[in-house]
């Protein structure tokens, strides 16, 4: 067994919320470059070059990459061989968000109700997904999600018969009403399968990938690039002034379904496709 | 960095002459607003009170920005989404407000209230916060300070990067640069 103190969870999800929303991940850095060979609208070019210098400013001066850092999305993968001491480990995460949030001067953009909408003050509660594996590791991720991109996403179940023509309709349709509003270029998260939820679930998880990591499943890498290609089509282009790159890449995530259902979720992410982990080691006991 | 140096307040005559997908430095002053300051210009509107600030041509920026760390003047500053404030702008609009800076489309209503009142709309790049920020030379509340990073802030600018998306003519970016680049059959 290993154990890990509550302390810990707290300390490392604080840094993380700071890391995440003031480095931009170097899969993302490369795939601008890349995107900025491609791309051919001036407009187009000028945004993805301030993009560029965005990451450099927000790196060394310690400013966030954007000012909506976002709701505190937690992924927290538990092997079954770990045990957590000292406390209640959801509550470890929330004041690690509070801590990181308000050391790092980082926005708090969290209504305490969805209709009275009162801010909490601290950014907090984080929205957490929490997950048993095998093993003696503890896995957290952080992936703050900014609004702009969160609002223009979809799910709809569909029929069956539609099949993979009736996906990629659904998602380029996604993009094409959400135009300028997620900041593109934009990464696509994909949730296939599974019910209404597991789907929306999915389709979040699907962001965490690497950019430039295809999908394990040949069938579904070679989707995700269809997908790419309609997508990219759409002329929508940087900011959506006009050009190539609407998205820089399409990540799908399946799960089995019903027998009568075709669950498809579209979770979109912007240029500030924030997430980081960490692999805990406890103490062997 | 390239782009045409416009100085805030905007005069009539200058609107006139700039087309959607311009690019523009702005430098002078801006006055931030977003859902939670809009409501509550237009609660005291209908009260019949003055405005916190004069806004005959003005232009409001719609950020929320970041806490400003120790040694800055303000935070991470890039725009939020506009459509949120489309059905709260039409008051300001007729009261002399003359530009507005954000992300993404208007409704058709504004896009008509733009045309007809003179005024424009422009974009700053979403999620370039740290380096716009940078073009922030200082913040100070005028208006609301209990909303936080929603408080209505005036801001002095140096060449601000924007693109024109709507202006005073009726060209939009959005619809033209989609239909340029798009490849669909
Ligand atoms: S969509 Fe992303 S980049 Fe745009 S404002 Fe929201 S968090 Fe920032």
């Amino acid at each position: 067994m290993q154990i890990i103190m509550v302390e810990d969870i707290t300390r490392n999800v604080a840094r993380m919320c700071c890391e995440a929303n003031m480095h931009l991940g170097q899969d993302v850095k490369v795939a601008l470059e890349r995107a900025l060979t491609i791309e051919e609208s001036p407009a187009g070019r000028e945004v993805l070059k301030e993009l560029l210098e965005n990451a450099e400013i927000a790196d060394k001066e310690r400013i966030p990459l954007c000012q909506d850092t976002g709701v505190a999305v937690v992924f927290v993968e538990m092997g079954r061989e770990v045990i957590i001491e000292g406390g209640d480990p959801l509550e470890a995460i929330n004041q690690g968000v509070e801590k990181g949030y308000q050391e790092c001067y980082l926005r708090k953009s969290m209504v305490g109700d969805p209709l009275k909408r009162i801010n909490t003050g601290t950014n907090t509660p984080a929205v957490i997904h929490w997950e048993m594996v095998p093993g003696d590791k503890l896995k957290i991720t952080v992936a703050p999600k900014g609004g702009g991109s969160e609002n223009m996403s979809t799910l709809k179940v569909l029929k069956p018969a539609q099949g993979e023509k009736g996906v990629i309709d659904f998602v380029v349709e996604t993009v094409r009403e959400a135009g300028a509003n997620p900041c593109p270029p934009l990464v696509v998260g994909v949730g296939l399968g599974g019910t209404f939820e597991k789907a929306a679930l999915l389709a979040k998880k699907a962001l965490l990938r690497p950019l430039g990591q295809a999908h394990s499943d040949s069938y579904y890498a070679r989707l995700e690039e269809v997908i790419l290609e309609k997508v990219n089509s759409l002329g929508i282009g940087p900011q959506g002034f006009g050009g190539r790159i609407t998205a820089l890449a399409v990540h799908i995530e399946y799960f089995a379904a019903h027998i009568a259902s075709l669950p498809v979720a579209v979770n979109l992410n912007c240029h500030a496709s924030r997430h980081v982990e960490r692999v805990f080691q406890g103490v062997k006991k | 960095m390239k782009g045409k140096k416009i100085k805030l307040p905007l005069q009539e005559e200058e609107i006139k002459d700039l087309k959607r997908g311009d690019r523009l430095l702005l430098s002078g002053t801006l006055y931030t607003a977003r859902d939670a300051a809009h409501k509550r210009l237009l609660e005291a509107l209908d009260r019949g009170e003055e405005l916190p600030f004069r806004i005959k041509g003005q232009v409001i920026y719609y950020v929320g920005p970041t806490p400003p760390p120790p040694g800055k003047v303000i935070g991470s500053a890039g725009p939020t989404t506009s459509s949120r404030m489309d059905s709260l702008t039409l008051p300001l609009l007729e009261r002399g407000l003359k530009g507005m800076i954000g992300k993404g489309s208007r409704s058709e209503e504004v896009k008509r209230a733009l045309q007809k009142h003179g005024a424009f709309y422009l974009a700053a790049v979403g999620g370039a916060g740290a380096f716009l920020s940078k073009k922030i030379k200082s913040a100070r509340v005028v208006a609301y300070e209990d909303l936080g990073p929603e408080a209505i802030y005036q801001l002095e600018v140096e060449d601000f990067p924007v693109v024109v998306i709507n202006d005073i003519h009726g060209g939009d970016l959005y619809e033209e640069g989609k239909a340029r680049y798009a490849r669909e059959k």
